[in-house]
Parts: C-alpha cells; structure tokens; sequence
C-alpha cells in the first residue's frame, strides 16, 4: 500500500499484547486489570522527507486513510539526505539467534493465581517483622508482546516476548508522623524464574524496617560505596551520554572522547542483545539491522558510542545496530546494557572506610548529559569503620559524572540480570554529600 | 457550571467533536447505548461502575538545528470500563468499540465485584458544562508551513542571541483529545481538551566549556498562546540561560536559606505537599501527610490551593476523568492543613463529596487522586526585600523536574539556571545542582512570601504509578529559610 503511495521507504512496526495486573492491600484484593491492546507504527521516507505516524485502529478503510496521512506528513518536512534505510547487506539475515524470551506458561496465569501470588507476598512482610504495621500493597503482572517489523527494503521480522514480576512495599511507622517505606521486586521473562513470593515480602519488610530513625548526616567529602540497585542508575546515566542522538546533537560530555580514558579501569561496560532470556535482549535491531554485542568501555577507556543509521551518518561513523523499536523517529537505545562484575562481595567495598555512606536509594533528576553534572537525593547507611551503621536520609550526593567514574575504585562480583541495565555493586573514592 | 438542558432525543455536541464516540462518529454512543454497558458491567454487583471514552490526535514536529528532520503524528482512541466494589477496582479496556468487544470489556472488568447487590441505577443524561479553554483554531489543524513558522521564529531567535549559541532544536506538540465520561451515577458527559507545548533548548560553547538552556511553554490554547508568549521569547531564554552557564560556578553544598523564585518553583509544592495530599494516600494511611487535617504544617504564611479551573491553563479540566465537574481545592489554609485531593473511592472512604481530582493518562489506566495546577497564594513582601534579606543563599529560578517520597515526606528538585546570593545581592550564576527537604520541616521555615504571583508556562507533566498527566504550578517569590543544597563545595 505504501508503495502505491509513491514513498521510497517505509518501516511499519505492528504490535499485540495483553496484561494481567492485579495488586492487594492488607489482604483485600485492590485491582484487577486486564486487556488486549495493538498498535501500528510507521516511518515513511519519500524524496528524503520523513514522517512517523501511530494507530490502533486496523479496520481497512481506517488503515488507508491512516497511511495516506503519513505520506501527506511528509511532504511538510524538509529533505535530509541522511534519512536513509540501512544497505540491504546489514539488514539481520533469516538465520536469527533463538533468545528464549518467550514463555508461554505467561499468559495461562489467571487473575485468581496472581492473586494468590501477591496475597502470600504481602503476608509474609507482615510476618516477617512486627514493626511492618502498614503497606502500600503487592502487585503482581503478566504481559506478553508479539511484533513485526517489515521494511520495504525486504525485511521482515517478527518477535515476541512475555514478562512477569512481583512488587511488595511494606511500610513501618517512624517518628514525628514520618513512615518508612521499604519496596523490593522480582521480575523475568520466564514465570518459574521468580523469586518465591515470600521471600519479596521478606526483603520489602527488612528495608522498611531498616530505614527507621534514618537522619541527615554532616555536609562533606566522603567514599561512597553504591549497591547494585543504585550502581544500575549509574550505568543508566553513561547510557544517556553514549547514546547517538546526544552524541551528535552536542548533548553529551562524551563527544569526541572515543579512545580516551572516562573511567577507572575496573569499569567495562558492555551492550550485549544476544543474551538468552535477557530483559533487553533483541535479535534485530529497530531498523531491521542485525545485532551484535558491542564493548562500549573497555577497562576505562571509552571503545564506541551507540549508533542507528541515522546518528552514525550525522558522525561519519559506523552504525552498532543499536536502533530502538521500529516504526517511529529512529533513534538509539541500548539492549541489555552491563559493567561487568568484579571481585569480591559487596561488604568487601566497605572495608578500609573510616566514614562514609552506602546508598541505597536515589531521588530525583539530577542529570546533565551536556556536561556530566550529577547531583541528586539519596538514602541508606552509614559506614564507619568498615561497617554498616545507622540508616542516613534527607541528603544529596554530587560528583560530576566524568570524574565519578574515573573515581570507582572497587567492583564486587554481585551483577544480576534483572533488568536491562544492570550493574554489581560498586565503591567511588569519593564524592560530596549535602546534609546539615 | 451549567445544567443540562431538558433535550432527551438531541445529544450535545461541542464545537470540534470528531471522536468515533460522537454524536456524529461512526460508533456514536448514547445514554441507552451508555447504560446497557454499564448495566453489563454492574451484573455481578458493585458500588459503581463508569466508562471512559477517549479520542486523541496529536502531531509533533521536530526541528534539530534549523531542519524539520520529522514531522508526526497519531490517532488512539478506546474505551476503559471501570467497576468499583468498597476499595476493590475492576477494570478492562479496549481499543475497539465495537459493541460486543465493549461489553465483554465491561464483563472482565464486573469480575471484581462479588455481591451480587449494586445501589439503584440513576438514569443516564447528558450533561453539559462549562469550558475553561473553548479554542476555535487548534494547533493541532493548523497547517504544516504555519507550524513550522513557529518554530523556526523560535529557532532564529535563539541562534541569534550570541555567538556562543553552536546548536539550537525545538519541538512543537500539539494535542487534541474528547473524552466521554459515563457514571452509574448518572452523569454523561463530553469534553474537548486541546493542548499546545512548545520546546527550545540550546547548546553554548566558549573554548572547551560546553553548556545547555532551555525554555517550554503552552497549555490549553490554540495558536493564541503565541500571541502571548511568543516562540522568540522562548528561543531567547533558552540561549540566555545556556550563556549565562558557560559562566556557573560549582555550587556550595550544605543547608543554606534559598530563595525561590516566582513560577515554576511551584514544583516545591508540587512535591513537597501536594502528592502528600492526594487522598488515596491518607485512605491508605501510607503519606506523612495522614490524620493531619486541622494541624500546623507549614509557617502561617503559607496557603497552597489545588485549582483546576484556571482559564487556559495545563493543569485544567472541564470535568475529572471519573465524570466529577471540580472546584477549587484549598489544601493549606495560613500553615493549616485544610483537606486532600479526592477521587470517588477515597471520597467515599471519607464520606465527603468528590472534588473532582480523579485523573488518569488515557482510557488504559484507572483514575486515581491527582493534582491540577498547584500554588501558593501570595503574599505581601516585595521580592527586591526578600533577596536583601539573604547574606548568603541560593537564588533558584528554573527546574528540571523533581520528586517525592510520600512515606517519609523527603523531596528534592534540580535546579538548572540558580545564583549565588552574597550580602542581599544576587552574584554568581551556580552549577545544576539537587535540593532536598522534607515536606512540613521546609514549609515551616518560610519566612518571607512576596506579592509576585506567576503561573508556570504550561510545561510540566506530572507521574505517579507509571501514569503522566499534564499539571501546572504557581507561586510567588519565596524564602525558606533553610533547605539543603546538593552542591559540590563543602564551605
């Protein structure tokens, strides 16, 4: 149809999916919710214009008219001789690597089962200590996605993919009207993979508790040692930095840095899209482009920015297959995004530290790709002398990003896959904490 | 607020009215067709049930450095069919509006209930209102070439500001959005919603020093808005706030006395009381904010108000995604808090009328209690006393973005274009940096609330559960006297 439309080329990303969520409180069920969606996206090129559009509405005369809008969209927009397709000879071939991101027992779970699942999650952070005398719920949800993408360039792909998790926030009073909030999750593209129920609850009621009688702690200069729930965040950041889009739109402090040294040489990060059942994994790109893994930091030292077609062009550079979801305004995302794991457990980080905090939790946007400012809010412990001590709140931390990273100076071995960016725990020499 | 005409066989149909709902769409939906589905979903029992319909066109177009690199756009619409039993909430969506794929949405979402018993069934009439934001021309029609004009007056004007400005992009986005809420309560009724946002940014640089500045605006207007803010006033403040960084210096860290100036540094209240505030919440016994109605939390020259009826603004609704008409919501009353923010379940909870803060992002979510445009009243002092009173402070004039922790009541919000203030005199331009406090602690150290009310340009999308929704923030100039700044120099 598109191509009767006189475009010259056009990706069309088509989607199906369905959830299940349900979410209990003290006991009583709280929600049940349910549905089937789809959706259509389109990018269209024609004489180097290029226009995205979106639908979900799939009836035969709607789609028409849906796609003659398109290609009128475009003629609003200028020529940009960049905007090409990626050469038919790096497009993913038929002999695609089998992921494993599919399970299909996902979808069977019903609404009395989920149910079940979050009610004994709940329970057990009651159980677990007598302090938890509230929470804000379990919720437990199912989803499961298949998608095509097809480009007029010949490619057609098709994947699917299903996820479940589990969240439990338990919350135990503290003084002057404050409460203490603790939330822990599981989550994976295969349902037998979850933590046990119980053991969520368990975890959810330890932070609550833990967090009791938290309090500032004196403005300085301190090591900070980040668990890997918040080193992740970390990872994330570089991600915003390496990204083409930023990188060619002069919003990165990374531009022109590859081959430099950005971070100490305990750091190795990596995008690896093959990783079989990985939260991020793909087996094409957005693009229909076939997929590899790529070292973005090799032992400090910056190897490779991340590129779709377009952001490569923009750099003379060459693409990384890292285009994001097909159909809408190309741009680069990272697939499962990791710094490899180092030595050593995370309590392993805290010796040799006279005083310094472990966070925990981070608040806040605090962020400048332009130029690596970082400061945001945080929560967690204490360290004195080597070890954990009372639970610290209400205080910023700030350290340019830049020389945050070049400051990690010890990586434990406690890297986990639960999301797509992901990260072990991790120690900074040193950074300034905001507190009274 | 007006009340429904006596016209049982002739629907309303507002000015613009294009979604398949309509009275003139291909799926037009009328009280019969209204109760036969909520009657379906209400089967098995159920306090209430309500259905929401809604339609949304949006087109955007982005210009990177001077190039309409894309324009584009898309069309969603569906129906989400909520049940409600006690605290209990059901609920199902779909995108088709087909009769039976509605019904069978409405089934999925009765399966909450379990009673068997529903209160009586009010009779479904449409009901008309009034309208903060009637657009005769919306952005969202106007054509290609005028958009584009926008943007490239707003990107003239930013490349021409100083010769430091290497990279300027901006993107217009404009919404146009009906929604049909039906309630078992019986109220029927059909709102337009149009929404503009216009943003610039900006990339300086001075030898090896490379900053950014930004500038957003808009709200429920058409092309109108740009007669009152133009897009060259916002292309300028996103240059002038990238020049004036090539020239910040790294900001002191500690607790210092900030002052916060008039606008967008509503966000302050935004975090700091109103997600506090929202009812399900204090329902739920889970925000430092519980059981507090009637105490002191906040220095008596603070009165923060909730207000969704504010002509034009981004923050405001006709009528609430649960089908409740609002009114102003007094949240903090000279230091005392006055109330929360309802939605119907947690009115019901705490047998008070709904206000009308049921909101929700499209017809996949459920509604739940969320703010409007949010700001404090102001006061009698002039900013110009309020800076001479600092001898040494932080001066913060615009934000990225902030957030909450409702628990223990702690927030924090990023300044990006802030200056020292040394001897009552504002000096130096400081680094981004995050400021943190704790709700009620940093209300009551207000001590100085100037006369210089201004409403945020409408820019701010708030989240909550993983649903956004347009909001909009106000507030006079303001000292606290204590806050704690994230900055990277220990004094």
């Amino acid at each position: 149809m598109l191509t009767a439309l006189g475009v010259d080329h056009a990706e069309v990303s088509v989607g199906q999916g369905s959830e299940l969520e349900v979410s209990v409180r003290k006991g009583e069920v709280e929600l049940i919710k349910e549905a089937v969606s789809h959706g259509m996206s389109v990018r269209v090129i024609r004489d180097s214009r290029v226009a995205t559009s979106a639908t979900t509405d799939f009836g035969s005369e709607a789609l028409e008219r849906f796609l003659a809008r398109t290609v009128e969209m475009a003629t609003i927009a200028e020529q940009d001789s960049l905007a090409v397709p990626p050469d038919p000879g790096e497009l993913a071939t038929t002999r695609r690597p089998e992921l494993d991101l599919f399970d299909p027992r996902s979808d069977r779970i019903d609404a009395d089962r989920a149910i079940r699942i979050a009610m004994s999650a709940e329970k057990a952070a009651f159980r677990a200590d007598k302090r938890i005398s509230n929470s804000e719920g379990a919720s437990f949800s199912r989803s499961s996605g298949h998608g095509v993408l097809a480009t007029t360039g010949g490619f057609v792909g098709h994947n699917a993919g299903t996820y479940q998790s589990l969240v439990v926030q338990a919350i135990a009073d503290d003084e002057q009207g404050k409460k203490r909030n603790g939330s822990y999750w599981t989550g994976s593209r295969f349902f037998a993979e979850l933590e046990p129920a119980a053991d969520v609850g368990r975890e959810a009621a330890r932070r609550a508790v833990a967090q009791l009688g938290a309090r500032k702690m004196p403005t300085g200069v301190y090591p900070v040692v980040f668990d890997r729930e918040v080193a992740r965040t970390i990872v994330g950041l570089l991600a915003s930095c390496v990204l083409g889009d930023a990188v060619y739109r002069d919003r990165s402090y990374l531009h022109k840095r590859v081959g430099t040294k950005i971070a100490s040489e305990l750091v190795t990060i990596v995008d690896d899209p093959l990783i079989s059942r990985g939260p991020g994994s793909r087996a094409f790109d957005g693009e229909g482009r076939a997929v590899k893994r790529n070292v973005v930091v090799d032992r400090g030292v910056l190897k490779t920015f991340l590129l779709d077609t377009y952001s490569a062009r923009k750099l003379g550079l060459s693409p990384t297959g890292s285009a994001a979801g097909g159909g809408g305004i190309p741009h680069s995302s990272t697939s499962n995004l990791l710094l490899k794991k180092g030595k050593g457990k995370p309590a392993s980080l805290l010796h040799g530290i006279d005083r310094g905090l472990y966070v925990c939790k981070m608040m806040g946007f605090g962020f400048d790709p332009v130029t690596g400012n970082f400061s945001r809010g945080a929560e967690g412990f204490l360290i004195e002398r080597g070890e954990i001590s009372v639970p610290i709140g209400e205080i910023t931390i700030s350290r340019n990003l830049d020389e945050l990273l070049k400051g990690i100076d010890k990586v434990a071995a406690d890297l986990e896959l639960r999301t797509a960016t992901a990260s072990p725990s991790f120690r900074v020499d040193e950074m300034t904490i905001a507190g009274t | 607020m007006a009340r429904a005409h006596a016209r049982t066989s002739v629907l309303e149909s507002p000015l613009h009215a294009e979604a398949p709902f309509s009275v003139t769409g291909s799926y037009a939906i009328t009280p019969a067709h209204a109760h036969k589905l909520i009657a379906r979903a209400l089967a098995r029992g159920g306090d209430f049930a309500d259905l929401y319909f809604e339609y949304r066109r949006s087109t955007s177009i982005a210009m990177e450095d001077g190039l309409v690199r894309s324009v584009g756009g898309g069309v969603d619409a569906g129906v989400g069919i909520r049940v409600v039993q006690g605290a209990a909430v059901g609920y199902a969506f779909s995108e088709s509006l087909e009769p039976d794929e509605m019904l069978r949405a409405a089934e999925t979402a009765g399966r909450i209930a379990s009673t068997g018993r529903t209160r009586g069934k009010a009779r479904i009439a449409q009901r008309a209102i009034a309208s903060r934001y009637r657009v005769e021309r919306e952005v969202v029609d106007a054509p290609g070439d005028v958009r584009i004009a926008l943007l490239r007056r707003a990107d003239q004007a930013a490349r021409s500001y100083a010769a430091s400005i290497i990279r300027v992009d901006a993107a217009l986005v404009s919404v146009h959005r009906e929604l049909l809420v039906v309630s078992s309560t019986g109220h029927m009724i059909y709102d337009v919603q149009p929404m503009v946002r216009l943003s610039v940014s900006s990339v300086a640089r001075r030898g090896t020093r490379v900053e950014s500045g930004s500038s957003s605006g808009g709200g429920r207007y058409g092309l109108d808005y740009f007669n009152r803010v133009s897009p060259e006033e916002h292309g300028r403040d996103a240059a002038r706030v990238a020049i004036i960084n090539l020239d910040s210096r790294a900001t002191p860290a500690g607790t210092l006395p900030v002052v916060l100036a008039a606008g967008d540094s509503g966000i302050l209240l935004h975090e700091a009381v109103g997600h506090g505030l929202e009812a399900d919440f204090a329902r739920k016994r889970t925000s430092n904010y519980t059981d507090r109605v009637g105490q002191v939390v906040a220095s008596p020259l603070v009165t923060v108000v909730d207000d969704p009826t504010i002509a034009s603004s981004r923050g405001s609704i006709n009528v609430d995604d649960e089908g409740v008409v609002p009114s102003e919501h007094r949240l903090i009353e000279a230091g005392v808090l006055a109330g929360y923010l309802h939605d119907r379940i947690s009115a019901a909870h705490f047998g008070v009328e709904p206000s009308g803060s049921g909101r929700r992002e499209s017809f996949r979510e459920i509604p739940l209690p969320r703010m409007s445009n949010t700001f404090m009243a102001p006061g009698e002092d002039a900013p110009e006393d309020i800076i001479r009173s600092v001898k040494r402070g932080i001066y913060a004039v615009k934000f990225s973005g902030g957030q909450v922790n409702i628990s223990n009541g702690d927030f924090v919000f990023s300044l990006t274009e802030g200056y020292l203030i040394e001897d009552g005199k504002i000096t130096a331009p400081l680094k981004g940096a995050n400021l943190i406090g704790n709700g009620p602690d940093a209300l009551n150290t207000v001590t100085m609330v100037g006369h210089d009310f201004v409403l945020s340009d409408g820019m701010w999308t708030c989240g909550k559960d993983g649903q956004s929704v347009p909001v909009g923030v106000g507030m006079p100039t303001v000292k606290l006297e204590r806050l704690t700044v994230g900055g990277t120099t220990v004094e």
